[in-house]
């Protein structure tokens, strides 16, 4: 029990939330370890957010425990305010305050915490300092938030899809961010739809599915699950369907898919792989009209649990 | 940072003062508003000096005769004309010589025409010879506490303290509800009373602003008298915006849009506006009507409010206004925590 608080920032165990008729978690077991930066995957409607909410004390749940720090949020609610960061999806600050008077609003409510002028550094606004609100960029108002997360100066950090909206040079800006943030030792948990995004930033990731969690590692044990770390993906031309249990019998050549109207393969050495494919594929007279490779990604990994893609909804 | 400057109810607070002072509309409605709504009032219900009254006469002989009062200005107009001009309202009494008597045109449902009518029939028997047999001498009294404008300037007060505070409060709260932040703020450690409490903070300090600077012109330009214990004023105006404030609070606690949160408070506030006696005394409902009226909020604090001011009335003699706005801050100040949605 006391290496596990000492280790494990959050623990989730049996986790269930019904809205009205609908299962958002259904039954979810969750450990993160401190210092980690963990993922939380899937489509939308997945149930992230009603997790990550349910951590971050704003939704009751139906049933199961979190212990968050080795806290839970029926006795000690507001010791874990003060040792969490939150960043909500599409909180909108007040237009007409200047960055630094929501900043200063924000670190009136910790008891410790970071300055105001470290917040501002470290979520790089320096120049925007006197800046309205209303005149930021998504990228900034989406700094500012994170900034507004950081200034109590949290262990456990709750980032919900932080990068969703915004432009790609935004986008790395903050993924810099959250990577220092890392370095700084905190223990960060983000939802993101956004798989590679997932696997830039986090240790482990879940991929959830209506409530459940579908797969759990690292974005490299992931991927190894689908078998192969290569994509094979191609279409025929030919009215006579093919055969892919030859095709998965070809060394090297781990599963088939039908996906989007394309034949999928995962494949562990493409060199080896590929030649056989294309002899297969002619010994069965498949004339090919696509033919590309790809290396995996979760998104292939969630494909291949599901058969749906992740923002198909 | 100094630990008054790091609290978080002074930064609450803080931070609503500048989203007052920073919306330019607000401060119009608040400050400006009703200052011009007094001085257009008082222009027109003035009390105007005795008007001089116009009527015709249809020989020289008779206008002469009327012109001799200063009550009165005629002008000469054949009986054809004058039935025209009696018409139109451009005269009130039409006098037309007839054989050896005078006829007298005039509408005897106008008071204006009827006192016309007396003062021309005055000034013709004076001219032809009448005299006085009473000596009588005039003097003119315009009484401070009985005009329009002292009687509308406690009830535009009133109705100020409501509509601010509703508004602010109101406003403030569906909007950061729409927009999240609400959501965002009991996710850190913000202590969860003092969000609320800083806008009864910001709403009692601009109203020190807000009240002062109106009745420092009501009573600079307009004289209206302060005949109560200016501290007990104090205290009315500041249960009248707390027992607003709290209504404000009820209405915006469960609202997620604008839109439903202005149409819930003009609904509340209209009523009042129209009942309470703002502009004309509430006493010209209907009976019936009347322990509804006073049992709204609008009305005790107007009451109250004119007690003070124009009659000097103690506490001791307000009690039944002030038991009554008492009642409503309480009620809805509970009624709020209870139903509350903070996301």
């Amino acid at each position: 029990m006391f290496t596990e608080q000492q280790t494990s920032a959050l623990s989730i165990r049996g986790l269930r939330k019904a809205f009205d008729d609908v299962v958002a978690v259904d039954g979810l077991d969750l450990e993160v370890l401190r210092g980690e930066c963990f993922g939380l995957l899937g489509p939308n409607g997945a149930g992230k957010t009603t997790t990550i909410e349910i951590c971050e004390g704003l939704t009751k749940p139906d049933a199961g425990t979190v212990e968050l720090l080795g806290l839970n949020w029926n006795k000690q609610a507001n010791e874990l305010r003060q040792k969490i960061g939150v960043q909500l999806q599409e909180t909108q600050f007040p237009e007409k305050l200047k960055v630094e008077e929501v900043l200063t609003l924000f670190r009136s409510f910790f008891k410790t915490g970071l300055t105001v002028e470290q917040s501002i550094t470290m979520a790089q606004l320096e120049e925007k300092r006197s800046s309205r609100v209303g005149g930021l960029s998504g990228g900034q108002k989406q700094r500012l938030a994170m900034a507004c997360a950081l200034v109590g100066d949290p262990q456990l950090l709750f980032l919900d899809e932080p990068t969703t909206g915004l432009d790609p040079q935004a986008r790395r800006n903050l993924w810099d961010l959250v990577d220092e943030l890392k370095r700084s030792g905190r223990t960060i948990i983000l939802t993101t739809h956004y798989m590679d995004e997932a696997e830039r930033l986090c240790d482990r990731v879940a991929v959830m599915d209506h409530g459940r969690i579908i797969a759990l590692g690292t974005p490299k044990e992931l991927i190894a699950l689908i078998g192969g770390e290569q994509i094979v993906e191609f279409a025929t031309g030919a009215a006579t369907p093919l055969d892919s249990v030859q095709l998965t019998g070809l060394p090297g050549v781990h599963s088939y898919r039908m996906h989007a109207g394309m034949h999928q393969l995962s494949v562990s050495e493409l060199h080896t792989a590929v030649p056989e494919i294309f002899a297969a594929l002619a010994a069965q007279q498949q004339p090919l009209t696509q033919f590309r490779t790809h290396s995996a990604t979760l998104e292939d990994v969630f494909v291949s649990l599901t058969g749906r893609n992740l923002r198909d909804e | 940072m100094s630990s008054l400057s790091s609290s978080s109810l002074y930064q609450l607070t803080a931070q609503r003062f500048r989203l007052f002072f920073r919306e330019p509309e607000a401060v119009f409605w608040i400050f400006v508003f009703p200052l011009l709504l007094a001085v257009g009032l008082s222009i027109a219900f003035r009390n105007r000096p005795a008007d001089v009254l116009q009527v015709g006469g249809t020989t020289t002989q008779i206008t002469q005769a009327l012109n001799a009062d200063k009550g009165l200005t005629a002008t000469t107009l054949d009986e054809a004309d004058g039935r025209k001009s009696l018409a139109l309202g451009k005269i009130l009494v039409l006098a037309v010589q007839q054989p050896g008597s005078v006829t007298f045109y005039y509408d005897d449902t106008n008071p204006d025409a009827r006192t016309a009518k007396l003062i021309a029939d005055h000034a013709l028997q004076q001219a032809n010879g009448q005299h006085d047999t009473v000596a009588t001498k005039n003097e003119q009294v315009h009484e401070a506490g009985a005009r329009y404008i002292d009687f509308v300037v406690p009830g535009l007060l009133g109705m100020n303290l409501m509509s601010s505070a509703i508004w602010a409060l109101g406003f403030a709260i569906v909007e950061a509800r729409q927009k999240k932040l609400l959501k965002r703020l009991v996710a850190s450690p913000m202590p969860r009373w003092q969000y609320l409490g800083s806008f009864l903070l910001s709403r009692l300090l601009i109203l020190v602003v807000e009240v002062g600077v109106f009745l420092t012109f009501a009573r600079l330009v307009f004289g209206v008298p302060f005949r109560g214990p200016i501290w007990q004023l104090t205290l009315l105006c500041i249960l009248t915006s707390l027992s607003f404030s709290a209504l404000g609070l009820l209405l915006a606690s469960r609202a997620k849009t604008m839109e439903a949160a202005s149409g819930l408070m003009n609904l509340t506030m209209l009523p009042m506006w129209i009942l309470s006696g703002v502009f004309f005394s509430a006493s010209r409902f209907p009976h019936v009507l009347q322990p509804i009226i006073h049992a709204l909020p609008l009305t005790a604090a107007i009451d109250a409010i004119r007690g003070n001011m124009l009659q000097g009335l103690d506490f001791s003699q307000l009690l039944v206004p002030i038991a009554v706005m008492l009642g409503w801050l309480l009620i809805c100040f509970s009624l709020a925590l209870r139903i509350f949605r903070w996301r």
